[in-house]
């Protein structure tokens, strides 16, 4: 089954000093699951002060700086992966480093085939 | 046993196999429903059968191989219902057992709502009805039906496994599955509203539950720990009401009346339990088995009862668990002691009027009468059920009597 891990973090708890480790962190992460197979595709994403949200009502766009609400969380990166079960990529959820300061939302991705 | 505590008795592990073979929880029910028509045609004609559980299900199988052959339109289909066949002559002890600790795993998952795990265990594992379930919490039959449809779905799309935990999963997976159970048995005992039957089964489905968990891990500590526990405060449930439904304190309950047979079996548990290790239901268990087994409520060994709350207070660092040691160690050493341990809780429990009565009962010990009285007005103003309202009255005005 593919999953979506998607990782919310806390930009303002964010401690430059442990920056490098994070990354290191991440890169074996993201290798490991390269090597047993299970990632699909993933990647970081840019900050939030970089977001665009758009609109489209009666047929009028309208786009806005931001996202849609104003929360501490916010969405900063995701992996795809294709697992046995919700167990495994509990397992895998917990495994990427923001999930010690963030959280990661795990949620089946529906199959359309 | 008429054909309604047959069915009941046997429907949980019927649906556990079912499920595996099936691999979906509704699948499973339907073909259950099914077998349990066809016992209703069958069984008044021929007689029950011997082994009627190896009945129902050989017979829901044969009712789901019918349903997919007829709605099969791809091969897949027929291949499944082919290996169905082959898997009719599956059912050992080993997977039997298996297939109910699948059951009792998938139901208690923490990817699912607590209270969807307790209504898919009542449902799939205790048989219960939907409608018996939506009883037991007071919900709405159609709100408790929902609920149970979103969880079963949940499992479905969300990929929840049907499987035993590993070793290394076991703790964490077991504490909840306990949990569960001991949520089902306290929401019977410590009826906060509520139909009193309707309760009392509760309590008994818990036990059972317990039993099955206890039976299926026989070497878990933790798990005898609870059964040990629920054995224990069930032996005492007659007792907990006089006539009018007034709630009689440990104390002063009539101890001839506790089951003595359940506590004999309650305290063999805890023994067994806590020589495996030592938790928080262990603790309790014996918390209980001191009470249980002192003739008296003067005679209550409380030096003990202390310590074994110190014990749980480490593991514990729960408001309510200092607060139930505090009251110990008022009764070991006095109630001064005790207040100042009870004060300090103050910031966490002041909304709750276990708090403020048990303050009251210290205080009055310590004959500070005027304000045991102010203190016993908080728990009346906070009290959840009318049990507890008129017990709390009751010692106000005791209280109130001996300020003069």
């Amino acid at each position: 089954m593919k999953y979506m891990l998607l990782i919310y973090t806390d930009p303002s708890a964010f401690d430059p000093a442990q920056g490098e480790k994070i990354y290191g962190e991440y890169m074996a992460f993201t290798q490991q699951i390269v090597e047993s197979g299970e990632l699909v595709a993933g990647d970081p994403l840019q900050g939030i002060e970089t977001a665009t949200s758009v609109r489209v009502r009666d047929g009028k766009r309208t786009t806005t700086d931001g996202p849609f609400a104003e929360t501490k969380e916010v969405l900063g990166g995701y992996y795809i992966v294709d697992v046995k079960d919700l167990d495994r990529a509990v397992e895998l959820a917990a495994q990427i480093p923001d999930s010690r300061t963030g959280s990661v939302e795990v949620r089946p991705v529906q199959d359309m085939g | 046993m008429t054909y309604e505590h047959l069915f009941r008795h046997e429907s949980g592990q019927v649906l556990a196999s079912l499920i595996r073979t099936l691999g979906d929880f509704d699948a499973a029910e339907d073909a259950l429903q099914e077998a349990v028509v066809a016992a209703l045609e069958r069984w008044p004609l021929d007689g029950v059968p011997d082994r009627p559980g190896a009945w129902l299900l050989t017979t829901a199988r044969r009712k789901a191989i019918d349903r997919i052959r007829r709605e099969a339109k791809r091969d897949d289909k027929q291949a499944a219902a082919q290996e169905l066949l082959v898997g009719d002559e599956d059912t050992d002890m080993t997977t039997i057992t298996d297939d109910r600790l699948r059951l009792i795993f998938t139901c208690c998952h923490p990817a699912l709502a607590v209270e969807a795990q307790v209504a898919l265990t009542l449902r799939t594992l205790g048989g219960l009805t939907t409608d018996e379930i939506a009883h037991a919490f007071l919900v709405p039959e159609a709100t408790m039906a929902q609920r149970l449809v979103r969880a079963k779905r949940k499992i479905k799309v969300a990929g929840i496994p049907y499987r035993i935990p590993d070793d290394h999963e076991l703790p964490e997976r077991l504490e909840a599955a306990l949990g569960v159970v001991y949520l089902i048995f306290n929401e019977g005992y410590a009826a906060t509203t509520g139909n009193e039957l309707v309760r009392h089964e509760l309590c008994d489905e818990a036990i059972r539950l317990a039993r099955l968990l206890a039976e299926l891990m026989p070497d878990e500590s933790a798990v005898l720990g609870l059964l040990a526990l629920l054995l224990l405060h069930d032996a005492r449930r007659v007792t907990r009401a006089d006539e009018s439904g007034a709630l009689v304190l440990l104390g002063d309950q009539d101890r001839t009346r506790w089951d003595h047979g359940q506590i004999a079996e309650g305290v063999e548990l805890v023994e067994r339990s806590l020589r495996r290790g030592l938790g928080p239901y262990q603790l309790q268990a014996a918390i209980a088995a001191v009470h249980a087994e002192s003739p008296t409520a003067d005679a209550t060994d409380w030096q003990q009862i202390a310590a074994l709350y110190g014990e749980l207070a480490r593991l514990d660092d729960s408001p309510v668990v200092a607060l139930n040691r505090a009251v110990a160690v008022a009764m070991a050493d006095g109630p001064e002691g005790g207040l100042t341990l009870v004060d300090v809780l103050e910031p966490a429990l002041r909304g709750m009027h276990l708090f403020h009565s048990t303050r009251g009962h210290l205080l009055h010990r310590l004959g500070r009468d005027a304000e045991a009285t102010d203190a016993y007005e908080r728990a009346v103003a906070l009290a959840t059920n009318d049990a507890e309202r008129e017990f709390l009255e009751r010692r106000l005005a005791t209280v109130r009597g001996s300020t003069g």
